[in-house]
């Protein structure tokens, strides 16, 4: 292991630099690659190829070819190119390529080159063509920056949102800018660009020249220009062979350093990462390879082949024909533990880890000498955190072996670093395989997260590794496994060459009634794809029938809509598809669904009874229901009629809808009222006053109010009123009246049916003591008590209770015998009781 | 459908300025939840544009420690009248709610029709977010659902316990009652809370009418002797009074004489020689005898137009606790109800029917025309989700062989007392004992349905009685004893008091969960037409 700090580059007086292989790529590329477009998506991202794009060889007949590869150069896709000249290819941060044409439409393919949109960058474009363009990423998504022939730029921050923005004009810019980018600050998307001995910083609303803080004098044209992956930093090359290096604001200088080579670069892009020692910028020329510091020193590779940068978030990869490789500043934990002669804490425990494997007492030397500097827990996380940072399995599990070592000797390690390192890079072992070919770093990966890795998976359609490491991460089944199957299971629905039968049966076999798998969602996706009929087949494994009811109703299945929404119980689902039915079927067939639906039936009645009067009556009639038929004209008689005329004409066809209903009562009625607002209308017309809509009782008080007796009594003949109900009603007109007279005549115009205890009450209401003892005396014996009692005659109350021998009159006559007046009356009673109670 | 009401009102509000040429910006925000009904009307008014809707997904009001409402006045006749089912969604997320909240809930009993369906949508819920309450440990023991229509004759009597007694003479309205001047004895209205807060009403809301008064004053001439106690003070101890008790005492004082001037009020209003009457044929309905006479009373009643609420109220008790009217009576009742109320009672009657509430006798077994198609209804394969509307036709009350069967007219020998109750026929002056509690004494007894059978039968619920128990037994003792009763339709203050009641006795607490709070003249206000 002596030589394995030999691919280590010391770089200024700290750092070291180390390029290491990740593949040696698969793909059998015929042509340089300075013969195509190149695109590669960060963070181990595939690589998109567009072959003999247009403006090459223009007179070719020969379509271009845009191929994608994953990042170890395992073809993806090939397809042809049918559409126009592409300017610039891009991968936006949801893996989809973004290929700008040269008329400013945007063209969006999937991974495996599936069209799936495109968009135009403005109408302006249409006429000047786009000259360059640039994909760059932001927090908000990709953004698309174009430069168009007129030299103006526009730019979206966000191609998922798109809002075109139209850069302020450079003043005096005639001819192209010398090299350009998109700088990211503050939330904001800027555009630097370099024109002669210029620069410019565009913003939204003005174009402002800026200058790098101490730049060597004598530029005349900047050659190249590198902004970070953070958009931190900025480089800038010169044509005097100077390279720039400062912060992205303009405001402050790294370094400059002469390369002495004017030659301008065919790539220039950042080398650091986070907490970076010595920042670096890669340069590339046809041949050679320079990796600049900030502390002005370099380092230099001869390129065997020509070669492509793509910058990562903690160094830069580097491929060719041949290979793929990954440049990068050595990480803390691992310089400390491989620098040569190195004493720190890790170093030891390593090398104490091997001498142990060896049976070697040095082993205990070593341990001895960390644990006496108290370093020992330090040891192992330099160990675990190394591991994290190297590429071979072997390597991580030698690491991993001495932190394993180092912990035997601790007493309270935390557990969690060793478990999660372990569980890491297993997940990325097994992704950065060849066949799989995404060469994530630790730190990338952390950056990237667990959830975005599966769905960058799942966009591979590699589904069963997904589930494997959703299994071994053991991630709740419904972010995990659930998320993936149902996926797989959308990506099943488009395979046009199954029967609906077999796909259905796979996925439910495979699915089953795993929690968190939606079935409608990929029920949807079949229908998308045109395949209704698997779509139902779908449909009918979803357990949430409300879930169901949406696609049906998309997919015209309105009447088995209706039974699923009905089944989910949700009243205002199936108020959803009542409508859409309504609108569908014609009346007819739109009632019966109803009739056999009760519950939809209630519900759409109730929504009539407020919106559709009309429709109301006529979904009565469709089900011959007199009975509502004619309480729905009895309301209208009240409610919707104003004249006379059209209350009695809707009160006569409620009427005859109840005779249908054999509800001869309810007509009856009906027919009743119908003679009372005729009468009632023509009481209005004789005497004047307010006589409609009163009821019959209200209507007879108000004659007798009004003296108009017979008339009353007309009424009262006319419509049967009972005897009863008559004598209430003159007995308590009259009182109102306070005609005493006419009461006691009336009272004797035959015996009372009502008796004549209500007489001595009304007039006690009325505080007429004096009518009232006249009627007292009338009252029949057994309510003699009471109505004496009531004119206050307690004593001739308790004879007559005496009299009868009653317990119960008794004791009430004694609840009315107030303190001394009624003294010797109660104790009258109490010797009356007592007498009963010796016989 | 007040909301609809309400909501139907606002468009027509927009529609107005739209016409007068205003250009507003209107916010629609709907309570307990947006229906796609309503979208849909904006959109045909074609004012969905000029109005941003939004949803309040408030479901639950505490209105006071053990008691929570949905304030869902509207369900009873959106329900149990119209047959819609929209509500039951709202009372199943409710549940939902208060499990995630409080864990899940080990035993589960039901009866009723809607409460089969709203537990079988509530589950629902749970499976699809499961997980969330699983392992939790459940903090209420029991939940009990319950239809209003297994008991409506619970809520068509008269409420004499003072909390029901103020419901039904002042309206207490979510929680509060508005005492006018009659009461407060002085020129103002005063809005006051009624709640466990309240130290005087708490001690006297779940007691007989008649035992209010001596409370009161007993507790007047305590306050009294409280305030008495200064004189002998000196002067720190006077200090310490002021700052310390005086306040208290001055707010108890305040409460005292609220209480006594609504006491005041109610005697006035009840203790005359009608109401006791009225009482009088309550109990000779509920206990069955002395038909004819308590129904010439209701005609009496009717013919003197003492309110047209209360005898319809009396009709409908008339007709439950008897299995419906005999066709003479039903006929000549309804025509003297028209004839002094108005015809458009006609329709009223037609709810009632529907309701099953006021119904005529049905002569033998022979089923009626619409009888028979209602039966042919159930059979189709729609059985389970066909209205209650059309199955209550069918349907009988069965009151008097439920009474027998569960002994809820208890036999008195002598004087019942209503300073000690004995039972919870306390809350009807020891006359009967109410069927809703009755109900849930029994099943919870027996921790299931077990030898209920006929009484299921009898109610016509066969189809509708449930229990759920999970077999893990997490629960702890503690939560065993804490019991949330769910009322759908309603429940009135008799019943909560004879709850608590029987809490106290058996050592249970009951929360109580009701989609409103409601009294005999609610129902039939929501039963009945008036003209608009």
């Amino acid at each position: 292991m002596d030589c394995y700090t030999a691919n280590w580059n010391p770089l200024g007086d700290s750092a070291f630099y180390r390029k290491y292989e990740l593949y040696s790529m698969d793909w059998d590329l015929k042509e340089e690659l300075r013969d195509c477009l190149v695109a590669a998506a960060p963070y181990g991202g595939p690589i998109a190829l567009l072959r003999n794009p247009w403006r090459k060889e223009k007179a070719a007949s020969v379509r271009p070819v845009l191929d994608i590869y994953s990042a170890s150069g395992m073809p993806l896709a090939s397809l042809l190119w049918k559409s126009g000249p592409v300017v610039s290819l891009g991968w936006s941060a949801e893996e989809e390529l973004l290929c700008v044409q040269e008329d400013g439409a945007v063209l969006v393919y999937g991974l495996h080159g599936d069209f799936r949109r495109h968009f135009s960058m403005g109408n302006e474009v249409l006429q000047n063509r786009v000259l360059d363009a640039r994909i760059f990423h932001t927090e908000f998504g990709s953004g698309v920056a174009i430069l168009t022939g007129a030299h103006r730029f526009t730019l979206s921050a966000n191609v998922g949102d798109l809002k075109l923005r139209r850069m302020p004009e450079v003043p005096g810019l005639q001819s192209a800018p010398s090299c350009w980018t998109a700088l990211c600050q503050d939330r904001v998307a800027h555009i630097l660009l370099a024109v002669g001995p210029d620069l410019y910083l565009l913003d939204h609303a003005a174009c402002s020249a800026v200058t790098p803080p101490g730049l060597a004098p004598g530029v005349s044209s900047f050659l190249q220009m590198a902004v970070s992956f953070t958009y931190r930093h900025l480089a800038l090359f010169t044509d005097t062979g100077y390279i720039w290096m400062g912060t992205a604001s303009l405001k402050e200088k790294l370094c400059e350093f002469n390369c002495n080579i004017r030659a301008p670069p065919k790539q220039m892009v950042w080398c650091s990462r986070p907490r970076s020692k010595e920042r670096a910028v890669v340069v590339a020329w046809e041949r050679r390879l320079m990796v600049v510091g900030d502390a002005s020193e370099s380092i230099q590779f001869v390129l065997d082949e020509d070669s492509y940068l793509v910058p990562e978030l903690d160094g830069v990869r580097i491929f060719s024909r041949s290979t793929h490789e990954f440049l990068h500043e050595v990480p803390v934990a691992s310089e400390e533990i491989f620098k040569i002669a190195s004493m720190a804490p890790g170093a030891l425990l390593l090398e104490a880890q091997k001498e142990y494997e060896k049976e070697s007492q040095k082993a205990d030397e070593y341990l001895r000498e960390i644990q006496e500097l108290g370093q020992l827990t330090q040891a192992v996380q330099q160990c675990i955190e190394a591991a994290g940072h190297e590429h071979q399995p072997d390597m991580q599990k030698s690491l991993l072996r001495a932190a394993s070592f180092g912990k035997c000797f601790l007493d309270r390690f935390p557990p969690d670093s060793f478990v999660h390192m372990c569980q890491d890079l297993r997940v990325l072992n097994a992704v950065r395989d060849y066949h799989i070919g995404i060469p994530l770093t630790y730190s990338q990966y952390k950056q990237l997260t667990i959830q975005v890795l599966l769905d960058r998976l799942v966009l591979r359609r590699l589904y069963p590794l997904a589930i494997q490491i959703c299994e071994y991460l053991r991630l709740p089944e419904v972010q995990g496994v659930s998320r993936i199957l149902a996926h797989w299971a959308c990506y099943k629905v488009q395979q046009k060459d199954v029967s609906d039968e077999d796909v259905a049966r796979a996925i439910n076999q495979k699915l089953g009634d795993t929690p968190g798998v939606s079935y409608s969602d990929i029920a949807a996706r079949a229908y998308g794809c045109g395949r209704t009929e698997l779509a139902i087949k779908l449909l009918e494994y979803e357990p949430r029938s409300g879930e169901q009811v949406p696609l049906l109703l998309k997919m015209k299945r309105s009447k088995l809509a209706l039974s699923k929404a009905i089944e989910s119980g949700d009243t205002d689902l199936v108020f959803t598809v009542l409508l859409h039915l309504k609108n569908e079927l014609n009346r007819g067939d739109f009632f019966m669904t109803l009739r056999n639906q009760p519950m939809a039936l209630s519900l759409y009645r109730q929504f009539c009874k407020h919106q559709e009067l009309e429709t109301l009556k006529d979904l009565y009639n469709q089900d011959d229901n007199h009975q509502e038929l004619g309480s729905f004209h009895i309301r209208a008689s009240y409610a919707a009629e104003e004249r006379i005329e059209g209350r009695v004409a809707a009160l006569q066809t409620a009427a005859d809808a109840f005779y249908k209903a054999k509800n001869e009562f309810a007509a009856k009625a009906t027919e009743d009222q119908m003679r009372l607002l005729r009468l009632q209308r023509r009481l209005e017309d004789e005497l004047g006053g307010q006589f409609l809509d009163l009821s019959l009782h209200d209507t007879v008080t108000t004659l007798i109010l009004g003296g108009h007796n017979k008339r009353a009594e007309q009424l009262a003949r006319d419509f049967r009123i009972p005897d009863k109900r008559l004598w209430w009603l003159k007995l308590t007109a009259l009182a109102d009246l306070e005609d005493w007279e006419e009461l006691e005549k009336f009272s004797k115009s035959k015996k009372s049916p009502i008796g004549y205890l209500p007489f001595v009450e009304i007039c006690m209401k009325q505080h007429n003591k004096y009518e009232a003892k006249k009627y007292a005396s009338r009252v029949g014996p057994e309510q003699k008590v009471k109505a004496l009692l009531l004119v206050g005659d307690v004593a001739q109350a308790a004879d007559v209770a005496i009299e009868h021998r009653n317990e119960a009159e008794l004791s009430l006559v004694l609840s009315h015998c107030t303190g001394a007046t009624d003294g010797a009356t109660a104790d009258k009673i109490q010797r009356a009781r007592a007498q009963a109670q010796k016989k | 459908m007040a909301c609809w009401a309400a909501f139907l009102l606002s468009v027509g509000l927009v529609n107005a300025d739209k016409l007068a040429g205003r250009t507003r910006k209107y916010k629609v925000i709907f309570s307990p939840q947006k229906f796609y009904a309503c979208e849909m009307v904006l959109e045909e008014e074609g004012i969905y544009g000029d109005v941003s809707c939004d949803e309040w997904a408030f479901s639950l009001l505490p209105l006071d420690v053990d008691l929570l409402s949905m304030e869902l006045p509207e369900f009873f006749r959106d329900y149990f009248l119209e047959g819609d089912q929209r509500w039951i969604n709202t009372v199943a997320q409710a549940l939902h709610l208060l499990s995630t909240l409080y864990g899940p809930f080990p035993n589960c009993y039901g009866i009723g029709r809607c409460a089969k369906m709203a537990y079988e949508l509530w589950r629902n819920l749970e499976e699809e977010e499961d997980g969330e309450t699983k392992g939790r440990r459940p903090e209420i023991g029991h939940i009990f659902l319950l239809d209003r229509d297994v008991d409506f004759v619970t809520a068509l009597c008269s409420q004499v316990v003072y909390e029901g007694l103020v419901d039904d003479t002042f309206r207490i309205k979510c929680g509060s009652v508005d005492f006018g001047p009659e009461v407060t004895s002085s020129d103002k209205s005063l809005k006051v809370l009624l709640n466990a807060e309240d130290k005087v009403f708490n001690e006297i809301r779940n007691e007989h009418f008649s035992n209010v008064f001596g409370f009161l004053s007993q507790k007047a001439r305590n306050l009294q002797a409280q305030y008495d106690r200064r004189r002998g003070m000196d002067i720190k101890q006077m200090k310490n009074f002021v700052s310390q008790e005086l306040k208290g005492l001055k707010q108890e004082h305040r409460l005292l004489s609220l209480h006594i001037g609504a006491c005041e009020s109610i005697m006035k209003k009840k203790t005359k020689q009608d109401f006791q009457e009225l009482i009088k044929t309550e109990h000779a309905l509920l206990e069955g005898f002395n038909i004819r006479e308590s129904t010439s009373y209701i005609e009496e009643h009717i013919d003197r137009q003492v309110s047209p609420i209360e005898s319809l109220r009396l009709m409908c008790l008339l007709s439950i606790t008897e299995n419906g009217l005999i066709p003479k009576d039903y006929r000549s009742l309804k025509t003297q109800y028209l004839q002094s109320y108005g015809p458009e009672h006609l329709l009223t009657f037609s709810n009632l029917r529907r309701a099953g509430l006021l119904t005529e006798q049905a002569p033998g077994d022979t089923l009626t025309a619409m009888e028979s198609k209602v039966s042919k209804l159930v059979t189709d394969k729609a059985a389970g989700k066909i209205t209650d509307a059309f199955s209550s036709l069918a349907k009988r009350s069965n009151f008097r062989a439920i009474s027998k069967k569960l002994n809820l007219i208890p036999r008195v020998d002598g004087e019942y007392d209503l300073k000690v109750p004995r039972d919870m026929a306390y809350v009807f002056s020891g006359a009967y004992v109410p069927l809703s509690c009755r109900i849930i004494e029994q099943v919870l007894e027996r921790r299931s349905w077990q030898g209920l059978d006929e009484v299921v039968r009898l109610l016509n619920c066969s189809d509708f009685a449930f229990t759920d128990m999970t077999k893990e037994d997490k629960a702890s003792s503690e939560s065993l004893r804490l019991i949330l009763v769910v009322f759908l339709g309603g429940c009135t203050f008799s019943e909560i008091s004879a709850l608590r009641f029987l809490g106290r006795e058996k050592g249970y607490r009951f929360i109580f969960l009701t989609t409103a709070v409601t009294n005999s003249a609610r129902l039939m206000e929501a039963m009945s037409e008036v003209k608009a």
